[in-house]
């Protein structure tokens, strides 16, 4: 129960009625990693965390934690431990009695229980806070002692549904940094849902990219953002360019696009005549050439917006396709400019039509 | 400002008329309980206690008030007892029949009490068992767990079902769950329950008039002291029963309303 | 590897499991506590009482003399007619009862004037119902203050009367629909009546349109409460009914007392038991029933 252990999802499927809330997803874990399950509401993310915590029964796959099968045990029995969206926390219990619930659940001596439920508290930065009852915290001490409850119980994974989201702006940021150094420092895997693409990409050692019970994409946040896989991940994580396509030709890794603006060549593998499409972040977007910067698009340009260290420009190319741009302040356009827009073909990531991994 | 002022003026008016009515009598049964005369109507004369001395010096009085309590005190328990587990069943679990069996635990709230009454008095002899307080318990717990019922399950709502999951994830067993958590967050609402049940159990009239013979309850004692007609010691009683009941309301009042403090 | 649907099914069979358990203690007492003596009830409604004992061969007759006698039927008729009476007062009385309280007295003094109106309520049932006949007897209070003020010659009857009983009845049932019409009225969004005004209606055109209708829900509940508490009530008509006008409660309780007609009175009980069961049926549609979730 204290060894931190692998999480594996196996084909796991969950239909309530006609009503498909997970369609084959299949998850492998490391030890030790923080996962972060991304999607819109209704991606079956929750679902899926239900699922690993026990609370669900999955109508078809199999749930494994370090190799052994645990589909068939309930939340008491598993070495896991969820932070609940609205924390849980018993309100007729104080504080310290909360945290040492768990303990007192296994049996654990009243001494040694009131000893580690202060060790946990002081871990999440609440030493002192035993005696005081649930109505008296604020939203931020709320979740650190629901975070204290699940960790004093030493579980091999620890699952969080949404848990900052009825944070501020600032105790969020703070929480985030938090929430990662507690992972580093127990060692345990992290299973995070969240809406908060930003927030995934803080936190994660590996990004489940979900949409409508399927995962789009999966893996670290720094290739997921830079070489998405579908056009679901390049949109949803970040913004995008996105300009439709048809293959013209391709050969090994390589394959020439052809657009509305032009020609392109771009690595990645489709067969000659499919109908893709090419995404572009916009940092990548250029207004100049040079440093092996190719043409991609001409554009109008609808609007800049001013966002401090860069300016966000909006604009629209003659075939009507959105174009989505970070410029230097001194580099922006006036609006309605005719811009031509570069970028390096090792930026520009071409998406199949397929969503599904 | 007059324009306002005398619509509200009647609102309070109508208020007040309402108040009038609504205690008129409870005001005329404690005035004529202080009585000096053989019958309690006008021209008040007195006051004197003398009644309520006659109430407490009556034997018959008091061991009937002995056996309401009894019964009261047990027939809600069980009923908050039963009430609560249904209300577990429905709330959280699947229940085979789910509106049969809803439908079956409710319906005694609309059924006469003389029915009741009779069904157990027929069933009773039927299987030679006499007129007793048992008859009378057993009937108050019909009448009474429906209303347990309904107020269980009310509390019974997602936030709770929540807590009950974290519970559970953290190692607690379904009896830990019940014990540890739903029971106590159930609390304010089951006492709330046993308090209404007895009230009603306390007042009861006709199941008990049908099922007891020789030990009675207070109703049935103060009913025999009707027959012989209008008697300020009647009204002694009546207040007497009048001032413990609005001291047990006070009582849970505080009792509630401290735990919610707490909360 | 075993079939993985077989989990979900597990996990059903073992929910309902507990289900059964937990219910299993309310369901068995009240079917054996209440269904079975009903039953019971229902089987002797078809015995007859002989000069002997019981005849226990199963036979209508029962139900045929209580339509056929004049005495009985008539009872029936006192018992509704004294329910509707009661229902129509509680309801034109407690509705602006609620409505004052709910809309004419300031928020934090609404729970205050709740509870005030419930106080007389407990004392006991019995104790109250004799404190009417004090204030209604010919020497009462309100016969005694009505010849004081000249108001009439000679003491009105009232105790002893159905007025006494309807009387009495409606000091509670006022009291029950006012509870039901104001959790009713408390429901309402408030933005509706403003919104109301805003596109111009009166208040007497905010009310008929938008709060009444709305409101007729806890109306329902509490008219329905009322009527079928009454038609079973003994107490009352008991103590203030007076021996003229016979209730079926009373009625019943009578073939119980001299005559110890136990299958006489099963007939007679199961036909209140109809009309509460059409009273239902017909109250159903407009009510909206609290369920939990």
């Amino acid at each position: 129960m204290s060894r931190p252990a692998r999480l594996d999802a196996e084909a796991i499927s969950k239909r309530y009625g006609a009503e498909t809330a997970l369609a084959g997803i299949s998850l492998h874990v490391p030890a030790g990693s923080y996962v972060v399950l991304l999607g819109p509401s209704g991606s079956g993310k929750t679902t899926l965390l239900s699922i690993v915590g026990g609370f669900t029964v999955p109508s078809e796959g199999r749930v494994l934690i370090d190799g052994e099968d645990v589909t068939a045990t309930g939340p008491a029995q598993r070495p896991t431990a969820t932070v609940f969206q609205d924390y849980a926390l018993f309100p007729h219990m104080s504080v310290a009695a909360n945290v040492r619930f768990g303990l007192s659940m296994r049996g654990v001596a009243k001494a040694e229980a009131r000893r580690l439920a202060t060790e946990a508290l002081a871990l999440v930065g609440l030493a002192g806070f035993g005696d005081r009852p649930i109505a008296a915290l604020s939203g931020g001490q709320r979740q650190r002692v629901a975070l204290a409850r699940s960790l004093v119980v030493e579980p091999a994974i620890l699952l969080l549904d949404e848990p900052l989201g009825a944070l501020d702006l600032h105790l969020r940021r703070q929480m985030q940094d938090e929430l990662k150094a507690l992972q580093r420092t127990t060692g345990r895997s992290f299973v995070h849902v969240t809406h908060d693409q930003e927030e995934a990409m803080a936190l994660a050692d590996l990004i489940v990219v979900m949409n409508r019970g399927r995962i789009e994409d999966m893996g670290p946040p720094e290739r997921v953002y830079a070489r998405p896989a579908t056009r679901f991940a390049a949109t949803f994580m970040g913004e995008s360019t996105i300009l439709e396509g048809r293959v013209q030709m391709a050969t090994d890794g390589r394959a020439a696009v052809e657009t509305a603006e032009g020609r392109l060549v771009v690595g990645g593998g489709a067969a000659a005549g499919a109908e893709v499409a090419l995404s572009i972040r916009p940092e990548r977007l250029r207004l100049a050439p040079g440093d092996g910067a190719v043409p991609v698009a001409t554009a109008t340009v609808e609007e800049c917006v001013f966002q401090g260290g860069f300016v966000r420009v909006r604009a629209r190319t003659a075939a009507g396709a959105a174009v989505l741009a970070k410029v230097p302040p001194e580099a922006a356009p006036a609006a309605g400019a005719e811009v031509r827009l570069f970028a390096n073909p090792s930026d520009i990531v071409l998406l199949s039509e397929e969503t599904q991994r | 400002m007059t324009g306002r002022a005398l619509p509200a003026l009647g609102w309070a008016a109508l208020i007040g008329a309402f108040y009038a009515f609504i205690y008129l009598p409870v005001a005329v049964l404690m005035l004529f309980s202080f009585h000096d005369g053989r019958v309690p109507v006008p021209p008040f004369e007195g006051p004197t206690l003398d009644w309520y001395g006659r109430v407490l010096a009556n034997g018959k009085l008091i061991e009937a008030t002995g056996h309401s309590l009894a019964v009261g005190l047990l027939s809600s328990a069980v009923a908050v007892a039963l009430g609560f587990l249904a209300a577990v069943a429905f709330a959280r679990h699947r229940v085979p029949m789910r509106r049969t069996v809803e439908a079956m635990l409710v319906v005694p709230l609309t059924v006469s009490y003389i029915i009741i009454g009779l069904g157990l008095l027929i069933t009773m002899n039927g299987l030679g068992l006499s007129k007793s307080l048992l008859g009378v318990g057993l009937g108050h717990v019909v009448i009474n767990l429906p209303l347990c019922f309904l107020i269980a399950l009310s509390q019974m709502g997602p936030a709770e079902a929540r807590l009950e999951a974290a519970a559970r994830d953290l190692g607690a067993s379904e009896a830990a769950v019940l014990a540890r958590i739903t029971l106590p967050l159930a609390a304010p609402a089951l006492i709330a329950g046993f308090f209404l049940s007895f009230t009603l159990s306390w007042d009861e009239f006709v199941i008990a008039f049908l099922l007891t013979n020789f030990d009675v309850t207070l109703p049935v004692v103060i009913w025999s002291m009707l027959r012989t007609g209008l008697n300020p010691e009647t009204n002694a009683a009546g207040t007497l029963v009048f001032a413990v009941s609005l001291l047990l309301v006070a009582i849970v009042e505080l009792l509630v309303l401290r735990r919610r403090g707490a909360r | 590897m075993p079939n993985p649907a077989s989990h979900e099914v597990a996990a059903r069979r073992r929910d309902t499991r507990r289900g059964m358990l937990l219910v299993a203690p309310a369901a068995l007492y009240t079917l054996a506590i209440f269904l079975v003596p009903l039953a019971v009830t229902a089987a002797w409604s078809l015995f007859t009482r002989t000069a002997g004992g019981i005849d226990t061969t199963p036979t209508l007759a029962n139900y045929a003399r209580f339509f056929g006698e004049s005495a009985q039927l008539t009872a029936l008729w006192n018992s509704l007619e004294v329910s509707a009476l009661v229902t129509v007062a509680s309801v034109l009385l407690g509705y602006p009862l609620a409505y004052a309280i709910a809309f004419h007295v300031p928020e934090r003094w609404q729970r205050l004037a709740l509870v005030l109106s419930i106080l007389p309520f407990w004392t006991s049932y019995v104790v109250r119902s004799y404190a009417w006949l004090l204030v209604l007897a010919p020497n009462g209070v309100v016969n005694q203050a009505l010849v004081g003020l000249g108001l009439v010659d000679e003491p009105v009857r009232i105790a002893y009367t159905m007025a006494g009983t309807v009387l009495g009845f409606a000091h509670f049932f006022t009291m029950l629909v006012a509870l039901t019409v104001y959790a009713s009225l408390k429901r309402i969004n408030p933005r509706l009546m403003l919104a109301a005004r805003d596109l111009g209606a009166g208040p007497v055109a905010t009310f008929l349109r938008i709060t009444l209708p709305l409101s007729m829900p806890g109306v329902a509940t509490g008219a329905f409460l009322t009527f079928v508490l009454t038609v079973g009530d003994y107490v009352t008509p008991q103590i203030l009914g007076g021996n003229t006008t016979l209730v079926l409660p009373q009625a019943i309780l009578l073939q119980l007392g001299r005559r110890a007609d136990i299958p006489m009175a099963s007939a007679m009980a199961l036909v209140l038991m109809l009309v509460v069961v059409a009273a239902y049926l017909v109250a159903g549609r407009y009510m909206k029933l609290e369920r939990a979730p």
